[in-house]
């Protein structure tokens, strides 16, 4: 028998433009409980995804039981015995849950193609009984809470004789009691030998459970602790503990009065009593974990999801806005995340993405001018600097930072007073980078409040006036950017008690 | 190679137009076809005058284009023409003076187009085939219950003037119809309501996010679809002289059919109306030479089924399937935004 | 969420697979999730519901006419159903891969006529020959379907739409335009629909012994779960490696097959092919299944509903002229009930997610 049931050394993994994982090493001993910690874009999710086979290590090895293993195939890692379990449950919501621990694996008859429900349901039965489930096997998927699915998706990976179970982020959507319900089955299911990789954005949840963790910084391996005895300032030094090196371009916007306010805002089951204002010519991050709530937050506020309660406030008088249209009106745009299925229409020209948001502008008596369009257009991508073949070049053959210049163009067309970037930055490269954090300034120059939505810890320092840190639906914390660290930054978003950890920072 | 934009006139070629010239020379073949089967084919009057045949329905086409690129379907619109049509023959055998019979006929076509397109828009969980399905029914359903098995008609004789007068030596018909579709082709590729139709088909998604009312515009084209059903009842029922509830059976097909021979892709946001109005012509003509040669109307319908799953099948091969958003609702859970891409679903090219 | 509970306490045919051999009390007596009682309650609501309407309705025609619920009527009244519900049987397949198949009225007339031709050229021919023949004739037409919907990935409104016509047109070619009467048709063909096996009319026990095929296959084998799997989230599917695509193809194929079937069972009881046979038939099967509770957005659907679904249309076909209103309202009421039936899915579905966002206070 080997020391560790699992081991990867020395592994690399390249995207096109970005190397994802540098030699990175992972050890996992039989029947441990072993967190993988790290800010968002660490790497832990390729790392887990080479675990389960739907990547290969462009270098390095895998050794299973201290035997060289290579995966072609999720299938082949799930052979071995190594499940996952993760924060969005796969599953069908019509079908009871012991078709949902079954399905793809079930053992039928062959001559009537009968599946052998006794048995199933047999083994059903004791697989959710060791995990203290409180629901029958008959019970449909889809009237569970996301923490019973969580435990029939552990189930499903019991089911196979998983020896190895990935838990990615799984306390993430549940509450306080769910979660220390899931501790429990973690527990056990070790205490049975099972070894278990969590991946958690909590500390406490790190605290709680693994016996070791393995912290991962911009794809490279930082270090192995035993977490009894870690100091909590240890682990985030290790996360955060970057030098900033990248170059933010120096900042003139001259603040002036608030602009808008919102107070109070909330959406059940998604976020709670948020408020903050933002002023002429400031720049607010939004941060947080990634699915904190912060997009939902400005989604609301750009009227394209619903809330419950809050009041927005634009230049002092409240406004309503309850559809997007209506916030252009008054002045919001708002760059969304997703720029390919959200931002653009990858199949039209520059000309036609940059009207469209303002088509009122650009037509008289209802008809399209399209002099004036082309006139717009010409002007805003030259001085966004959008690199094209020509304007009528469809919106899908630009680069990524391209596409994004194409959206505040886009938002350009309107007369607006606040914009809203939501991570403006993903997906692109350096030089891009650089470029928008220009045009930022650019604007913010103009006399815009921006809100921006980042998780990049660098971009939210280097660039903005204020940092507001949403935390599970909720604001935890309040910076002005020169008082903020990223280690202050972090503890407020991944912690309980940031806000008290602020005040002893502070 | 990367600079940036540069003014430049707007690329346009022949390439662009392959599908509208496919047809064209389809319509051609017809025409060589038909005129070896009958001697007297080749003349202006037939050509001016068989048109008088088919052009009820494809008022019907006009909108079904704007539909079909806004990536839905209206299987519902041969039973407004049914309701309305019996409707307006009802009303006037009831003393109402024809004229506002007719227009009576107009609103309620347009009623019905809104009815639809206020269903879509409050129930966006369902998809427009099933709820053009069920008011399908229920349109033709009203008709059966107000007219039963019987007729109805003895129409003003002038009345006829609309589906066999002439102006001049032209069909009153025909122009019309020429009317109503520089007015659609005007609406949709020089407007901004056009503009909205293509942008709500490409990336409705995008549309939201860019303050563009996409509810407006589905209800817009569905009470325009409604409009358009009346002024095919108009002409039919003229054309005809009376009228029944099991009027304009399939016309529905026809008008999809002749879309989708017209390039109008079933995936959305793409052709132009140039082709579907082509098809009109070329499906016309095409049974009109099958009547020359006494070829039964059935016939017809076995080449519409097979042209229409053709041309769609031709289009899927052409044109890479767009993804289509999920219809079903899905759990609440918290959007998928994870920074490295650890999304683990992925996309179903079609939800079906 | 999806919240639907596919048990119910009635231990009804949907929910038998579940629960096969009771080995425990009443499912989930000891769980009090919030969500699952209300979404418990709204199926059993909904089937509790039209049974309810059945009986209500049946009491008023009673009342109206006390012919109705007479033996002979009811006996009429179930034959006349038996096609409606074999067909509801494979309508509800295809509705709950989230597809629609509008060409089945075409494909019986199509199995109709060339049944009822052969058996007239034939007449010595064996009537379950003729149920053969016409089955093959539907399955065809079904791979058809099946091929365009699943591998060429043709929208199932478009490919039944240009089936329906493909086929209805190749109905009145084979036929010339003409009829096949009930002089030129065989008497064991006739029987088929008409006769009695044991008293009991053998459109009613074709219709049996399809609903225990059925229910055993969709509710107790793989691929019949495979089908709701499909269904009810195409993607997981996938990723469990379900052939999706097969399932789409068996599906049409079955759909078509009792299309084959009830087109022959139609000849044989109206005694007459012709080529308007069943046009517009399509609707009325797709109303009574979605009526019983089959979910246009895929994934559900049970036995026990089409067949509620299926008598309380057989009740409406067959009463109203009873009490005297007129059969023309019946196009009507079949839309309107279409209408209502995805309207109250939609907003029951509604409440059950709005309850279950209510769950995850922050």
């Amino acid at each position: 028998m080997a020391d560790y049931i699992l081991e990867l050394r020395h592994i690399s993994k390249f995207f096109p433009g970005v190397q994802a994982l540098k030699d990175v090493h992972f050890q996992l001993k039989p029947a441990e409980i072993h967190a993988i910690m790290g800010e968002n874009g660490a790497g832990k999710s390729t790392l887990i995804k080479i675990i389960t086979g739907v990547y290969h290590p462009d270098e390095g090895e895998i050794l299973f039981n201290g035997q060289p293993v290579h995966f072609r195939s999720p299938l082949d890692a799930q052979r071995l015995g190594i499940a996952a379990v993760y924060q969005h449950v796969a599953c069908f919501p019509d079908l009871s849950v012991l078709e949902n621990i079954f399905l793809g694996h079930e053992s039928f008859d062959s001559l009537t193609r009968k599946i052998h429900w006794r048995e199933l349901r047999k083994k059903a039965e004791v697989l959710l009984q060791s995990l203290d489930a409180d629901f029958s096997p008959s019970a449909s998927m889809g009237s569970l809470s996301i923490a019973q699915q969580q435990i029939v998706e552990i189930a499903k990976a019991l089911s196979v004789d998983a020896k190895i179970l990935i838990m990615d982020e799984p306390t993430a959507p549940l509450s306080r009691r769910e979660c220390e319900d899931l501790y429990r089955i973690t527990e056990g299911l070790r205490d049975k030998g099972v070894s278990i990789i969590f991946i958690s954005h909590r500390i406490e949840d790190m605290y709680r459970l693994a016996e070791r963790v393995t912290v991962l910084r911009d794809g490279h391996y930082i270090a192995t602790w035993d977490v009894p005895g870690l100091e909590q300032a240890r682990l985030v030094q290790g996360m955060v503990g970057r030098e900033i090196t990248q170059y933010f371009p120096s900042r003139h916007a001259a603040i002036g009065e608030e602009i808008f306010r919102v107070e109070g805002l909330s959406r059940t089951g998604f976020f709670k009593d948020i408020s903050f204002s933002v002023r002429r010519g400031e720049i607010v991050a939004l941060t947080g974990l990634v699915g904190a709530g912060r997009t939902e937050i400005c989604e609301s506020l750009y009227g394209i999801s619903p809330r419950d309660a809050g009041r927005l406030f634009l230049e002092g008088k409240e406004i309503a806005i309850h559809t997007s249209a209506e916030a252009l009106a008054h002045g919001i745009g708002y760059l969304p995340e997703d720029r390919m299925k959200q931002g653009l229409v990858l199949d039209w020209d520059l000309i036609r993405n940059i009207t469209l948001a303002s088509l009122k502008n650009f037509c008289r008596n209802g008809f399209m001018q399209p002099s004036q369009e082309k006139d717009i257009a010409l002007r805003l991508t030259d001085s966004l600097k959008v690199k094209t073949a020509h304007i009528y070049a469809k919106a899908s053959t630009l680069s990524g930072g391209n596409q994004q210049k194409l959206i505040v163009a886009k938002l350009l067309t309107s007369k607006l007073k606040l914009i809203i970037l939501d991570e403006p930055t993903k997906g692109v490269d350096v030089g891009a980078k650089t470029e928008i954090y220009r045009i930022m300034n650019q604007l913010a120059e103009e006399g815009y409040g921006i809100i921006m939505i980042s998780s990049e810890m660098p971009e939210v320092i280097g660039m903005s006036d204020r940092i507001v840190v949403i935390r599970e639906g909720r604001k935890s914390a309040e910076f002005a950017t020169p008082d903020a660290t990223q280690e202050t930054i972090l503890e407020a978003a991944m912690t309980a008690h940031g806000r008290e950890a602020h005040a002893i920072a502070g | 190679m990367e600079k940036t934009a540069i003014d430049i006139n707007k690329p346009r070629g022949l390439h662009q137009y392959q599908w509208e010239i496919f047809l064209v020379v389809l319509f051609l073949a017809v025409n060589v076809v038909n005129s070896f089967l009958s001697p007297y084919y080749l003349t202006l009057d037939t050509f001016v005058s068989t048109p008088m045949n088919f052009l009820d329905k494809a008022f019907l086409v006009l909108p079904m284009t704007m539909i079909i690129i806004l990536g839905n379907i209206d299987v519902s619109v041969g039973s407004i023409v049914a309701l309305t049509s019996v409707l307006m023959a009802v009303s006037y055998n009831a003393g109402l003076p024809m004229p506002l019979a007719m227009v009576l006929a107009l609103l309620v076509s347009t009623t019905c187009g809104f009815i639809n397109g206020f269903l879509q828009i409050k129930f966006k969980e369902l998809s427009a085939t099933i709820i053009t399905l069920s008011t399908m029914t229920v349109f033709r359903g009203i008709a059966y219950v107000i007219l039963e098995d019987r007729s109805a008609g003895k129409f003003p004789s002038w009345f006829s003037f609309l589906a066999w007068g002439y102006l001049g030596k032209i069909p009153f018909i025909l122009i019309v119809f020429v009317l109503a579709a520089i007015v659609f082709a005007v609406i949709l590729h020089t407007t901004r309501f056009g503009r909205m139709i293509y942008a709500v088909g490409s990336n409705r998604t995008a549309c939201e996010y860019s303050g563009i009312r996409t509810d407006r515009i589905i209800l817009g084209v569905s009470m325009l679809a409604g409009l358009m059903a009346g002024f095919t009842s108009l002409f039919l029922t003229s054309r005809m002289g009376s009228t029944r509830p099991n009027v304009a059976l399939n016309y529905e097909l026809d008008a999809i059919a002749m879309t989708v021979l017209g390039g109008i892709s079933t995936n959305g946001g793409k052709g132009r109306i140039t082709g579907p109005l082509i098809s009109i012509f070329l499906i016309g003509f095409l049974n009109y030479g099958l009547g020359l040669r006494n070829v039964s109307a059935q016939v017809l319908l076995i080449i519409l089924g097979f042209l229409l799953v053709l041309s769609v099948l031709v289009q899927n091969f052409t044109d890479r399937p767009r993804q289509k958003s999920p219809q079903k609702s899905s759990a609440p859970t918290r959007r998928s935004d994870a920074g490295d891409g650890s999304d683990i679903h992925e996309n179903s090219a079609q939800g079906g | 969420m999806q919240s639907q509970v596919k048990m119910n306490a009635d231990g009804s045919t949907g929910g038998a697979n579940l629960r096969p051999q009771n080995l425990e009390g009443p499912p989930d007596s000891r769980s009090s999730g919030l969500i699952r009682k209300i979404s418990r309650n709204s199926e059993t609501f909904r089937e509790l519901g039209l049974l309810i309407f059945i009986v209500a309705l049946a009491a008023i025609f009673q009342i109206r006419n006390p012919k109705f619920l007479s033996i002979a009527n009811i006996k009429d009244l179930l034959a006349n159903t038996a096609i409606l519900s074999i067909l509801a049987v494979g309508m509800m397949m295809v509705i709950i891969t989230r597809g629609i198949d509008l060409s089945i009225g075409s494909t019986m007339a199509l199995s109709g006529m060339i049944t009822s031709l052969t058996v007239s050229a034939h007449p010595g021919i064996s009537p379950f020959l003729s149920l053969a023949q016409g089955m093959a004739i539907g399955l065809a037409a079904g791979l058809v379907i099946g091929v365009l919907v699943a591998y060429f990935k043709i929208l199932p409104i478009i490919a039944t739409l240009g089936l329906m016509n493909i086929l209805r047109g190749m109905t009145y070619l084979i036929s010339k335009g003409k009829w096949v009467s009930a002089y030129q048709m065989s008497a064991g063909f006739k029987n088929l629909s008409t006769g009695t096996t044991l008293g009991i009319n053998n459109l009613i026990i074709f219709a049996v012994v399809i609903y225990i095929l059925y229910t055993y296959f969709i509710n107790q084998t793989k691929t019949g779960r495979y089908i709701y799997a499909v269904g009810s989230s195409p993607e997981t599917a996938e990723l469990i490696g379900i052939k999706r695509q097969r399932i789409i193809l068996l599906v049409y194929a079955l759909m078509g097959l009792l299309a084959g079937l009830a087109g022959v069972l139609w000849v044989s009881k109206f005694a007459s092919a012709q080529g308007d046979t069943a046009v517009g038939y399509e609707m009325n099967v797709i109303a009574a299944t979605v009526l019983g509770g089959v979910s246009v957005a895929g994934g559900r659907g049970k036995v026990s509903g089409i067949l509620l679904g299926s008598i309380l249309f057989g009740i409406l076909a067959n009463a109203l002229p009873l009490i005297n209103i007129s059969p023309f309202w019946q196009q009507f009421i079949q839309g309107l009930v279409i209408l209502a039936a995805i309207i109250s899915n939609v907003l029951l579905q509604r409440r059950n997610d709005k309850l279950a966002l209510k769950k995850r206070a922050i």
